[in-house]
Parts: structure tokens; sequence; C-alpha cells
């Protein structure tokens, strides 16, 4: 099997893997949102949301992973490795894909740091995972901006399916624990 | 394996007693009660899994302790 650097092909994976990207993104804000909120009943587990928030957090890279792949092998577009890390460093679109690289370093602060928890101390990992916040709206706001499929109109429903639960969790778990 | 629960930094998410409910129960307010500090052996695995799945990292697995025959020897941890 040989990859097609020319056709359409790698575009169509970088618009699927992006999509896919947001929602276990989106999905792994919410499962956040849920163990902060300390959500659980009598079939769900509270070990499984956070079961859940964490599986979900690694597969995010993985597909970011693919993501950031096929668009750098891509040859219709020259975006090299380093403007998926560093702002800037590419002059394709370059603000909308600036986000999408400042969402990633996140990210992988994130994890990293999450992954690390026993070593940084409770606090100092509580602090840093904060970001979180900032993190998600730069990833949506680079999908809304860059994708070719930002005008298809169940792109647009998803999108908005996504803000409208992670704003509708969000003010759930502000009501249940505040600022905690 | 000795258990330990940091009264301070517990905020009672309550995940320790579903992961070990050998050991671990909760009080009225959603705190953890430990049957027993040592842990015995057979349940090692699924305290370390408790101690890692807290999400404030207030209960804590310390392996450095082994209960020896009679004697309790081990070292601790800072932090
Ligand atoms: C393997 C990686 C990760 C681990 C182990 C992890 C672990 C945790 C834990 C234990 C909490 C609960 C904090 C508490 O209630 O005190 C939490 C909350 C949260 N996490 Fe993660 N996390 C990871 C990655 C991520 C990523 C990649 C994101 C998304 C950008 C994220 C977003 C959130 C959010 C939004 C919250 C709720 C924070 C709050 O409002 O208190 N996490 N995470
Ligand atoms: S999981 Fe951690 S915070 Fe929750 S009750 Fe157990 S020790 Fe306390």
């Amino acid at each position: 099997m040989s990859i097609d650097l020319h056709g359409p092909g790698l575009w169509y994976a970088t618009r699927a893997t992006g999509l896919v990207s947001m929602l276990l993104l989106t999905g792994s804000v919410l499962f956040g949102l849920l163990v902060a909120g300390r959500f659980s009943s009598a079939r769900w587990p509270r070990f499984l949301t956070q079961g859940m928030h964490r599986s979900i957090s690694l597969m995010v890279l993985a597909f970011l992973a693919l993501h950031i792949g096929t668009t750098v092998l891509d040859s219709y577009t020259s975006i090299s490795l380093a403007a998926a890390f560093v702002p800037f460093a590419s002059s394709y679109k370059a603000g909308w894909l600036s986000l999408g690289a400042v969402a990633l370093d996140l990210i992988i602060a994130l994890v990293v740091t999450s992954l690390l928890r026993g070593r940084l101390g409770y606090r100092a990992w509580r602090r840093l995972h904060w970001l979180a916040y900032a993190c998600w709206p730069v990833a949506i706001a680079h999908g809304l901006g860059i994708g070719t499929d930002r005008s298809v109109t169940w792109v647009i429903a998803v999108t908005l399916a996504c803000l409208g639960g992670v704003g509708a969790v969000a003010a759930w778990r502000v009501l249940s624990f505040g600022a905690q | 394996m000795r258990l330990r629960v940091n009264p301070i930094a517990c905020t009672g998410h309550g995940m320790c007693a579903e992961l070990l409910p050998e050991l671990i129960t909760l009080d009225p307010w959603g705190y953890p009660l430990l049957a027993s500090e040592m842990v015995p052996q057979a349940l090692a695995g699924h305290a370390r899994r408790a101690a890692d799945a807290c999400p404030t990292l207030a209960l804590l697995a310390d392996d450095s302790f082994v209960a020896g025959p009679g004697v309790r020897h081990g070292r601790r941890h800072a932090g």
C-alpha cells in the first residue's frame, strides 16, 4: 500500500481526524467536569467517570497524531511538523493554524503533567489543570476558523452541540462545587 | 503496604471506597474510614489503583512499609 501524497486522500483524513479530535477533546472536558462536580449515580460509579476522563484524554493524543501526521504529509499545503507545535511557523492560514498549535501544546502539557501528578504534587498539578479551560476553546476556534467543513450544516450542528454540552455541564459543575 | 489518608487533602470524592471496598468505607459525610492500615498482599494492586484514582492524591499506598515478622521496617518517602 502506498500513500498518495498529492491526491485528496490525506486532506479527507485530516478533516475526519480533526472532527474526531474535537469530539474526543470535548468528551475529555465533559468527563473532567463530571469528575470535578462529583457526578455519580447508582449505575455510574465515580471511578468510571475518572477512567473515562483519563482514557479519552489519551485517545485525543492518538487522534491528534493522525490529524497532524496527515496534515504534514499532504503536499498540497507546505505545513511543517514544527508548525504543529510552534505558532506562526507556517504562513498557511497562520492565525487559525497557530490556534491549533497552541491547543496542541496545552493538551500535551495537560496530559504530561497529569501522568506525573504524583511527582508534581496535587496543588501544582491542580493549578496547571485549569489550563484545560483555555485549551478547549482555542481548539474549537482552530477548527471553526480553518476547517474546510466549517460551513457544512451538520459540522456546525456538531460544534454547537459540543459548545452547548460543555456550557451546560460547566454550569452544573460551578453550581455544585464552585471553583474548588 | 500501608494505607493512609491525608485528612487535609481529602475532599470526600469517595473514589477510594468504590475501588477498595474491602478496606475503605465512607462516613455519612463521604469521608473515608479505613478498616485497617495494613494492606494484605492480595489487595495491594487494588490499593494502588485506589490511591492512583484519588483526585486529590489524599490516599497514600505506601509500598516501603513492609510488615515483617513482628518488626515494621521501611522508610518514609518525603511527600
Ligand atoms: C491523562 C491525562 C489526564 C488526567 C490523568 C486528568 C485527571 C484529572 C482529574 C483527577 C481531575 C479532577 C480534579 C479534581 O476534581 O480535583 C480532572 C479534571 C478536569 N480535567 Fe483532566 N486529566 C487529564 C487530561 C485532561 C485533558 C487533556 C483535558 C482537556 C483539555 C482535561 C480537562 C479537565 C477538566 C475541564 C477538568 C475539570 C476541572 C475543574 O473544573 O475542576 N484533562 N482531570
Ligand atoms: S478518593 Fe481521595 S478525596 Fe476521595 S474520599 Fe478517598 S481519599 Fe478522600
